[in-house]
């Protein structure tokens, strides 16, 4: 089975910028009228849609050159893109996959830790202290000596699962994501402490806008002045921490781009967060609307249920969202960058031409996911407050409620 | 379905990483920026607020300065009317006073001159009984020789023109 024949994000908007070069420079650049490409139609333009095919088929089968012609697969291609994955996949160059690896580490009867190119994008069968493991269509699985993946019924791998606590593409974004919203609130934060009540300066000042609005205009207003300040932190590390890695998400180069914000597991620790901090600060006539609502009893038996049913639907619903728009984003961006090689599969030329157009729709889906990236921060953070307002909140005429 | 199920390597580095991150942006971060600005706040409110007042202040001190104004043109002015009174009053006086004065010197006058009128016409009275003695004692003494009796008979024909004049004065 070739794997890995899909191409990640980085990669093809890399090899995208270098043809949409190639193309304004093209009576200085050969590269793109090589041979080879006329010769044979089934090899895609380029080489670049079938690189990691020709790379895959390299490694599981020698001589496979001639006989593959996978075509391309802008869903699978697309879909490997907003996974996570074990190594950094930043270009395919001559057939051969270019990625940074990352540490590999698993819990399996101890801790096993190698770096994910020796599993030579799951080709090979990694030995670590005496436990085979191989990769799988991104996942890692225990194997005997010969690597053999095991496929039972309905296409399902039977081969044990370790538990796999790996630096992926995701954690390495998500490390980079911290250590840079480290570095520019910890600069703020030391600005603030130098410049005492003076203006803002420098990086200050482009922060300390966000800063207020959050408070004043989405903290303070949803839940209370009396609360805002215990919440505050909270809420704003939450804001910042989609917001700026929604923006890292959308730089497409190498240590970027990540879909951090829009895998689930992510969201959903995000939601965990909120959750916890909204429950756990919920005061009596929180639970008092929950348990004992304003209801004729014997309606208890409907609402009770529904109530607590919303407790963890409020934050699930903040998981989707988030998880949802971000993801749409990067499939929408790829999915224009996918038009190209479709066409350039029929006719090299047509995908010169469509690229023109890709980029323009790129363009502006960059532009619009500039502002949900901006959105969704402050759409999730707004929510956030408003459910804890709604848990803190005193109610000193119990009937006003429902 | 991968898509949707949440890894369990990157479930336990988001908490850590982001529990982390809470916990020092939190202690590290958000704390001094939220007491700066907070104080900032404060201190802008407290120099609207110091602000207000001086310029209330100010306005208070020109209203003061207003009425003072006014009060003392006021008082200069009762002065003045009080002064003019004061200035008539004297004029007055003086003038009432001057007029006795010279009222008073008039009745003196009046006197010293009647005084004056009574001597002279006493001295008068005596000249003519002594001319009138000389006449008579010239055109007697031919005639009498008892010029004694004569003479005392004209003394008290002149007192009785004394006493006439008198009555008719």
């Amino acid at each position: 089975m070739p794997e890995n024949k899909g191409l990640s994000i980085l990669s093809k908007l890399q090899l995208f910028v270098l043809i949409f070069v190639f193309t304004l420079f093209s009576p200085v650049f050969s590269f793109a009228n090589e041979p080879v490409n006329h010769q044979t139609p089934e090899i895609k333009n380029a080489d670049i849609s079938t690189s990691d095919s020709l790379d895959a088929e390299e490694y599981a089968h020698p001589d496979a050159h001639a006989e593959s012609h996978e075509v391309f697969n802008p869903g699978k291609m697309i879909l490997q893109h907003v996974k996570d994955a074990h190594d950094w996949h930043i270009l395919d160059y001559n057939g051969h996959a270019v990625s940074i690896p990352l540490p590999v580490i698993i819990y399996d009867n101890g801790v096993h830790m190698f770096m994910s190119s020796a599993f030579k994008h799951g080709h090979a069968t990694v030995e670590s202290k005496g436990n085979f493991y191989k990769l799988h269509e991104g996942h890692i699985y225990k194997t005997d000596a010969s690597g053999a993946i095991l496929i039972g019924d309905k296409e399902v791998v039977t081969n044990e699962q370790p538990m796999d606590f790996s630096i992926t593409k995701n954690v390495f974004a998500m490390l980079i994501g911290a250590v840079i919203i480290l570095l520019v609130f910890l600069t703020v934060a030391k600005s603030y402490k130098n410049r005492g009540n003076s203006a803002p300066k420098g990086l200050q000042s482009l922060i300390e806008p966000l800063i207020l609005f959050i408070k004043d205009e989405v903290v303070v207003p949803s839940v209370g002045a009396k609360h805002a300040s215990k919440f505050l932190p909270m809420l704003l590390t939450i804001f910042f921490f989609i917001f700026i890695n929604n923006l890292l998400g959308l730089i497409p180069i190498a240590p970027f781009g990540a879909n951090l914000t829009g895998n689930i597991a992510v969201t959903m620790i995000l939601a965990v967060f909120v959750f916890i901090v909204v429950n756990f600060s919920g005061n009596k006539y929180y639970w008092k609307h929950i348990f004992m609502p304003d209801v004729p009893i014997a309606l208890w038996i409907l609402l009770i249920p529904i109530e607590l049913f919303g407790v963890i639907l409020k934050p699930f619903v903040l998981m989707l969202r988030l998880f949802a728009n971000i993801t749409a984003g990067h499939i929408i961006m790829l999915g224009f960058f996918s038009l190209i090689f479709i066409f350039g599969e029929r006719n090299m030329y047509a995908g010169y031409g469509t690229s023109v157009l890709s980029v323009a729709f790129t363009l502006f889906m960059s532009v619009l996911e500039l502002l949900v990236a901006f959105l969704q921060a402050y759409v999730f953070t707004l929510l956030t407050s408003l459910y804890i307002g709604a848990a803190v909140e005193e109610h000193h005429h119990a009937e006003d409620h429902h | 379905m991968d898509l949707v199920l949440p890894g369990l390597g990157l479930t336990f580095w988001m908490v850590l990483v982001f529990g982390l991150l809470l916990f020092l942006l939190k202690k590290f971060a958000w704390k001094p920026i939220l007491a700066a600005l907070h104080e900032r706040e404060h201190s802008i409110e407290e120099a609207l607020k110091s602000a207000e007042y001086a310029r209330e202040q100010m306005a208070k001190l020109q209203s003061d300065n207003e009425s003072l104004h006014k009060q003392a043109r006021e008082e200069r002015d009762q002065i003045l009317k009080e002064a003019k009174v004061m200035k008539d009053n004297i004029i007055a006086e003086a003038k009432k006073s001057a007029e006795e004065e010279g009222k008073r010197m008039i009745q003196r006058a009046t006197e010293e001159i009647n005084k004056q009128k009574q001597s002279a016409i006493a001295e008068l009275k005596g000249q003519v009984a002594t001319l009138s003695v000389n006449i008579a004692e010239k055109l007697i003494s031919n005639q009498l020789s008892n010029s004694a009796e004569q003479q005392a008979i004209i003394a008290s024909q002149v007192n009785n023109l004394n006493n006439n004049q008198q009555a008719i004065a």
